[in-house]
């Protein structure tokens, strides 16, 4: 399930929804990105994110749908939020089921970088010095590229 | 009767620097997406940097392409610079 939202989410909620995701579930990796002081700029006090409603869905969709043919995956749950987010807010999950550990990191690292590369999200940084788009990082590129994305 | 026009969207700092979000132009003479780029690019001023060194991604009816990727008439072409979410 991919939800993409202004709201804040409870990743204790989520990882319990996680849970019922049967009785051959063995693992859950989870993974959650939280806004920080320093980027592309210094004393960052937040975040705007942007999306292309509807392109961003399909696009999460479809990364899910790849991890799901690589590795086991039983149950997989994004969020995303959008707007304005304060210094230390939660800014995405990924939580994926598998069956064993191997297939749970794996595909869940495998979304999150292949989201950062591939779906249609941009951040800027707000700071006292004003305002900046953030630019894509060619470390987040290589790490999409070996996934083979 | 079939609509003509495509559906030119813009996000993040190009929808800023070019102060427009959305857009129709006439499918006219414009077979792919880099021709509506050209021709978007040609009206200068912060329109010129859609054909400067800055990358601009391209996606049509909301599926990331290259630049020579054909577009027709009802067709929602977006620009964008490089995504940076997560």
């Amino acid at each position: 399930m991919i939800s993409i939202q202004t709201e804040d989410f409870d990743s204790g909620a989520e990882y319990a929804a996680l849970r019922n995701s049967g009785a051959g579930t063995g693992a859950i990796a989870t993974f959650t990105g939280l806004v920080r002081d320093s980027g592309d700029t210094q004393g960052v006090s937040g975040l705007f994110l942007e999306h292309y409603p509807g392109m961003t869905e399909q696009v999460i969709a479809g990364l899910i749908e790849e991890a799901s043919r690589r590795w086991d995956v039983r149950k997989a749950r994004v969020i995303h939020r959008i707007g304005r987010l304060p210094l230390q807010e939660q800014i995405v999950f990924v939580g994926v089921c598998s069956g064993h550990r191997g297939d749970a990191f794996a595909a869940c690292e495998f979304i999150m970088d292949a989201l950062k590369t591939s779906a249609p999200f941009w951040k800027k940084e707000l700071s006292d010095s004003g305002e900046h788009w953030v630019e894509q990082k060619a470390s987040d590129v290589a790490r999409g590229q070996a996934w083979g994305k | 009767m079939t609509d003509q026009t495509i559906t030119v969207r813009f996000f993040a700092r190009l929808r800023e620097e070019l102060d427009t979000e959305q857009l129709t132009v006439p499918a006219g003479n414009n077979r792919t997406a880099a021709d509506l780029l050209a021709m978007l690019a040609s009206q200068g001023g912060p329109w010129a940097q859609l054909q400067a060194d800055q990358p601009v991604m391209i996606a049509i009816n909301q599926i990331m392409t290259k630049p020579d990727a054909p577009v027709k008439a009802g067709d929602e072409v977006a620009f964008f610079p490089p995504v940076t979410g997560g």
